[in-house]
């Protein structure tokens, strides 16, 4: 078979309240197979409550080149994180 | 192993140029190399070499034990064999997908495998002729996995990390229903127990061959440990097995089949015979007891699921012209 079936990315909610999780990928000649064999292939432990699939070709990444521009400018901003701000001890509730 | 002397390409020592340079300093660093990344090509070939390889072996692996699901004794026995099984195909499935990251795609690996031209590892050309055979792979022949695989959760290539970390998990189940089969054949009657042994006595020697060639012989290795891709010699982890594996046996109360395996307590380490090596080439190079009843196997599923594959896809197409219809 040289028609071969599209690549699905799939992404398990593993609990309630948390956010899916990408798991690994398969293939699947539409979504709703897609869904079946991620549920054979990466649940078999009770790993998850809600399953989502995405084609591969759909996803958009960045570019590993871009890397340093993308995500340097973060490094200089320390001010963004709380524990930049000394706070007086005595100061409760903040 | 499950990738057995995995070709690492031409061993040439050309002064690596700057960007392989800073490859290997990367992987020395520590920092997994990911799919987009830029990667030597003679990094990506092995890595498909062994990573096919490894699945190949899952997928193959699954036929010595399928033999006993209809004739396992209990129904208890029977649910986890086939669970052992379907987690095998899962383990299959990851390390398929891990490959293509690499550029190879999956039919075409199927196709390597059908043709004969892929490899897969040599232990699984052995018979699994009674239902110890069942106890004998999963105590042996996973506990060796997991000794390789574990540390190929630390391997380089991301992808394969991290497939191997959802393997090895799962692993522990495998090797733990196996030591638990042996332990109730060997508490049971005088022929259930002579079964393990027999079953001891005939998986015994395939499994520390599984490991590969002796390090002397190991010509692919120095490269694989650079790239991090093998982080242990064949040796090393056949030595960790034997050391693991002989107060195991003596629990169960059985012998294992080799005169000269003794404690050597100046190397802190178990002394063991002579492989024999002839066996292991000739199993590699399809002339096991199973070789060809193996590659049959797989073929005639392949092609008895060939309706199967075709109907969802005509059924994928059908969906998908009448949702375009609906939107025109």
């Amino acid at each position: 078979m040289k028609n071969e079936w599209p690549l699905w990315e799939v992404f398990i909610r593993s609990q309630h309240g948390l956010a899916h999780r990408h798991v690994g990928s398969l293939h699947a000649p539409d979504a709703a197979m897609a869904i079946n064999n991620a549920r054979d292939v990466y649940t078999r432990r009770n790993e998850g409550t809600s399953i989502w699939v995405v084609k591969a070709v759909d996803i958009t990444a960045s570019d590993p080149d871009d890397k340093q521009a993308l995500f340097d400018p973060a490094q200089s901003k320390v001010y963004r994180h709380p524990t930049f701000f000394p706070m007086p001890d005595e100061v409760k509730g903040l | 192993m499950y990738a057995q002397m995995v070709d690492t390409g031409s061993p040439d020592n050309q002064a690596l140029d700057a960007r392989e340079a800073r490859f290997q300093q990367r992987i020395d660093d520590g920092i997994r190399i990911e799919p987009q990344d830029w990667m030597p090509e003679r990094y990506r070939k092995t890595l498909i070499r062994q990573i096919s390889q490894h699945a190949h072996s899952e997928i193959v692996g699954q036929l010595p034990e399928g033999n006993w699901i209809t004739r396992a004794p209990s129904l208890k026995r029977k649910a986890i064999l086939l669970a052992k099984v379907q987690d095998e195909a899962g383990h299959g499935l990851y390390l398929y997908s891990a490959a293509e990251t690499l550029g190879i795609s999956r039919d075409q690996m199927v196709d390597d495998l059908h043709t004969g031209k892929a490899k897969y590892s040599s232990i699984f050309n052995y018979p699994t002729l009674t239902w110890a055979d069942v106890g004998a792979i999963g105590w042996l022949v996973d506990g060796s996995a997991i000794m390789n695989q574990i540390p190929l959760c630390r391997c380089s290539y991301g992808p394969y990390a991290r497939a191997m970390i959802r393997v090895c998990k799962e692993e522990a189940f495998h090797m733990r229903q196996g030591y638990d089969l042996m332990l109730a054949l060997c508490r049971g009657t005088p022929a259930q127990k002579a079964m393990a042994q027999d079953a001891l006595n005939r998986w015994w020697w395939p499994s520390l061959m599984m490991f590969g060639p002796p390090d002397g012989d190991s010509v692919h290795s120095a490269q694989s440990q650079a790239w991090k891709i093998k982080l242990f010699t064949n040796d090393e982890l056949r030595q960790k097995m034997v050391d693991q594996t002989v107060p195991q046996a003596e629990y169960l109360g059985l012998t294992i089949p080799d005169a000269d395996l003794k404690w050597n307590a100046e190397r802190g380490h178990y002394d063991y015979g002579a492989i024999d090596w002839d066996e292991f080439y000739a199993v590699v190079k399809g002339n096991g007891p199973c070789n060809r009843e193996r590659l049959d196997t797989r073929r005639q599923a392949w092609d008895d699921g060939a309706w199967f594959r075709e109907a969802l896809v005509a059924h994928a197409d059908k969906q998908a012209q009448r949702e375009h219809a609906r939107a025109a």
